[in-house]
């Protein structure tokens, strides 16, 4: 008989080795599904995990979809490091997007320099707004932040469905839900012409690593970890559980908000309902992925914007539906937490102990 | 009266799949698992069910085909965090996340299609009251089922040794484990009754209330249906009033709506959600303590030592 064992140290190789495997095992897992679809499986793999490196435009989208997974991931991953579960943060993004957005647009044809720095700072500001919401009503009522956050996900797609059908909808689009362009100052800087790929990318690895800084180096990260690993002994050295609630929302909010609106006045170029597609969902499993450390976050994001220019490739030459890759990430995320006890316990065979008469 | 009637009506009919899954979450936690992949499970049982009737032509084979199929995702999270020992906020967010995305695929083919609708009994004589006839005495088999295992969970809980089992692996699951009863398959049994019941929520969704298929068409409602578990205290009887209180606002919702009031639809449509996140802070911040009442080993990871 087998049976589980707690390691007395976590496993330093395992908690490295545990994502490569699950990755391999949900490739394993994808060639079976695609077999099922009538698809040759060898054929798929290659072009999902070939195809994102097979030019250089092909190399920028990956940091297209990577700069969003990453800021939005390395925000939630202090949050889910102290166990507090900020999952609104594709409402954050969404708010961001609208609030950044707008400024942009109420400054419309204005050319001048510092129009890109005011919108960061109110995409940031507003995603900070929105995740302070369930910061306060948790710290001030208790009210659980998982449930309030991602109900104001669905207010937020809302509230920018709104927006862009009423105030903010472009005066000469013919009565389509979406914005004006953001052009010349309100545009997105970008890193290479006839590309999409943005200055986002360099704000995505401040961010990281501001984060890395934090998390070794500073009292805050300290507290984090030490209220994620043992809330008692944290509540028992003084630490002031609410201060750790907001600087975690706050932060997440902030960078998916951040992130958001270097979408919308990026690679989207406007504000359309469709605007938020799952980043902040997605960014979940990249901060898991990641193992919740800002360098591994940086590599899990790459993975994943892979599995999404993959999944588009295969869409395309195989014809298979797109619902393929939320499939495929969600297997990942189940065998990525499935085969972390790996790293935290270790198996052992259990002999019958005979006893001697 | 007759608007009344509709407006009641309306908003038992909204409640219906809140209830389903509610009622079965709230086994789930009592047992004390916290499985916040009840939106996932809900998706994945309105696709079943809606496949399932469309290939058989029978109801009763796409109604069984949910429950099924809820149960069966319910045990892939069993998996992970019963054996696996996996943190149960993750996983359930990953169920979600891969229920989502299965019910799409397995649903890209029959989107546009529509069968017939569940066709509603009506009780002879009863049905013919006034008021009280249309209201209790119309509705579809799947109306009925909801009470009916509403009823059920609630004596189970309350009335029975095995209940009794349930309530006390979830308050202390160590104490639970050195009196000999078997916590995780007490949770394993009780995650399949949870995740039958939210696939039979979304099987409501697609094959009574709309006989259609469209991706995401549970629109949160599996997270609303936590919320409820909450607003409930963890009792039956509070579950049915938190159901049926959410299904009044989004009836409420669609009749300001028809009385032509110019808000964009859009404020409209965010109640439900809004309405969700006051009743959690009132609920939260009471003086009566609601969350005190939580079960003692919600959420906590069981291994058993030695």
């Amino acid at each position: 008989m087998i049976r589980l064992e707690r390691r007395p140290e976590t496993s330093r190789a395992m908690l490295w080795l545990t994502p490569v495997l699950a990755l391999i095992l949900t490739v394993l897992v994808g060639m079976v599904l695609f077999a099922m679809l009538g698809k040759d499986p060898l054929q798929t793999v290659a072009v999902i995990f070939i195809s994102p490196f097979a030019d250089l435009y092909s190399l920028s989208e990956l940091l297209v979809k990577a700069t969003p997974l990453i800021l939005i991931a390395i925000g939630l991953s202090l949050g889910f490091r102290a166990g507090i579960w900020n999952i609104g943060a594709e409402g954050q993004f969404t708010i961001g997007a609208l609030a950044g957005g707008a400024v942009g647009l109420a400054f419309h044809g204005t050319d001048s320099i510092w129009l890109m720095p005011l919108m960061w700072i109110s995409g940031c500001a507003a995603g900070m707004a929105w995740a302070a919401i369930p910061a306060y009503l948790r710290t001030r009522f208790g009210a659980n932040e998982i449930l309030v956050s991602l109900m104001l996900v669905y207010v937020a797609t809302l509230l920018l469905s709104a927006m862009v059908t009423g105030p903010l909808r472009d005066p000469d689009g013919f009565n389509f839900p979406e914005s004006r362009l953001f052009e010349g100052s309100a545009a997105m800087p970008l890193l290479m012409e006839g590309t999409r790929a943005h200055i986002g990318f360099f704000a995505a690895l401040v961010a990281a690593l501001v984060a890395w800084l934090l998390l070794g180096r500073h009292v805050v990260g300290f507290q984090i970890r030490l209220l994620g690993e043992a809330p008692r002994a944290a509540r028992f050295a003084g630490f002031v559980e609410a201060r750790v609630i907001w600087f975690c929302l706050l932060v997440s909010g902030g960078l998916a908000g951040l992130a958001g609106l270097f979408e919308a006045t990026g690679p989207v170029g406007q504000l359309v309902p469709s605007l938020p597609v799952g980043y902040g969902f997605t960014a979940i499993i990249v901060a898991f992925l990641g193992r919740l450390n800002p360098l591994g976050i940086i590599i899990a994001g790459f993975v994943m914007a892979v599995t999404y220019l993959g999944g588009e490739a295969a869409e395309i030459t195989m014809q298979l539906p797109n619902a393929v890759t939320a499939v495929f990430q969600g297997l990942l995320l189940f065998f990525l937490l499935g085969m972390d006890v790996l790293s935290t316990y270790r198996f052992r065979l259990r002999r019958r102990v005979r006893e001697v008469a | 009266m007759e608007l009344a009637v509709n407006i009641i009506l309306g908003m038992m009919l909204a409640a219906t799949p809140l209830l389903f899954a509610a009622t079965g979450e709230l086994v789930v936690e009592r047992a004390g698992v916290l499985n916040l992949g009840v939106e996932g499970m809900m998706v994945i049982g309105a696709v079943a069910g809606f496949i399932v009737t469309a290939e058989s032509g029978s109801h009763l084979a796409g109604i069984v085909g949910a429950a099924l199929a809820g149960a069966a995702m319910a045990l892939l999270f069993g998996l992970m965090t019963q054996v696996l020992l996996a943190n149960q906020v993750a996983s359930g967010l990953a169920l979600t996340i891969f229920g989502l995305g299965l019910s799409a695929l397995l649903g890209s083919g029959y989107s546009g299609l529509s069968i017939p609708a569940l066709a509603r009994i009506e009780i002879p004589l009863l049905a013919d009251i006034p008021f009280f006839g249309p209201l209790l005495f119309r509705h579809e088999p799947m109306f009925y089922l909801s009470i009916l295992l509403l009823l059920l969970t609630g004596w189970f809980l309350t009335r029975t040794r095995a209940g009794l089992i349930l309530k006390a692996v979830g308050e202390n699951h160590d104490a639970a484990h050195a009196i000999g009863h078997p916590v995780v398959l007490i949770r394993l049994l009780a995650l399949a009754w949870g995740g039958a019941l939210a696939g039979l929520g979304g099987a409501y969704l697609s094959i009574a209330r709309t006989p259609l298929w469209s991706e995401e068409m549970t629109a949160g409602r599996g997270w609303i249906a936590l919320a409820i578990v909450v607003f409930a205290g963890w009792r039956p009887n509070r579950a049915l009033l938190g159901a049926y209180l959410f299904g009044g606002v989004t009836i409420l919702q669609l009749h300001v709506q028809g009385l032509g009031i110019a808000i964009p639809s859009q404020y409209l449509s965010m109640l439900p959600y809004l309405v969700t996140i006051a009743v959690l802070v009132a609920i939260s911040a009471s003086p009566t303590r609601a969350m005190l009442r939580a079960p003692g080993s919600l959420g906590r990871t069981f291994h058993a030592q030695g």
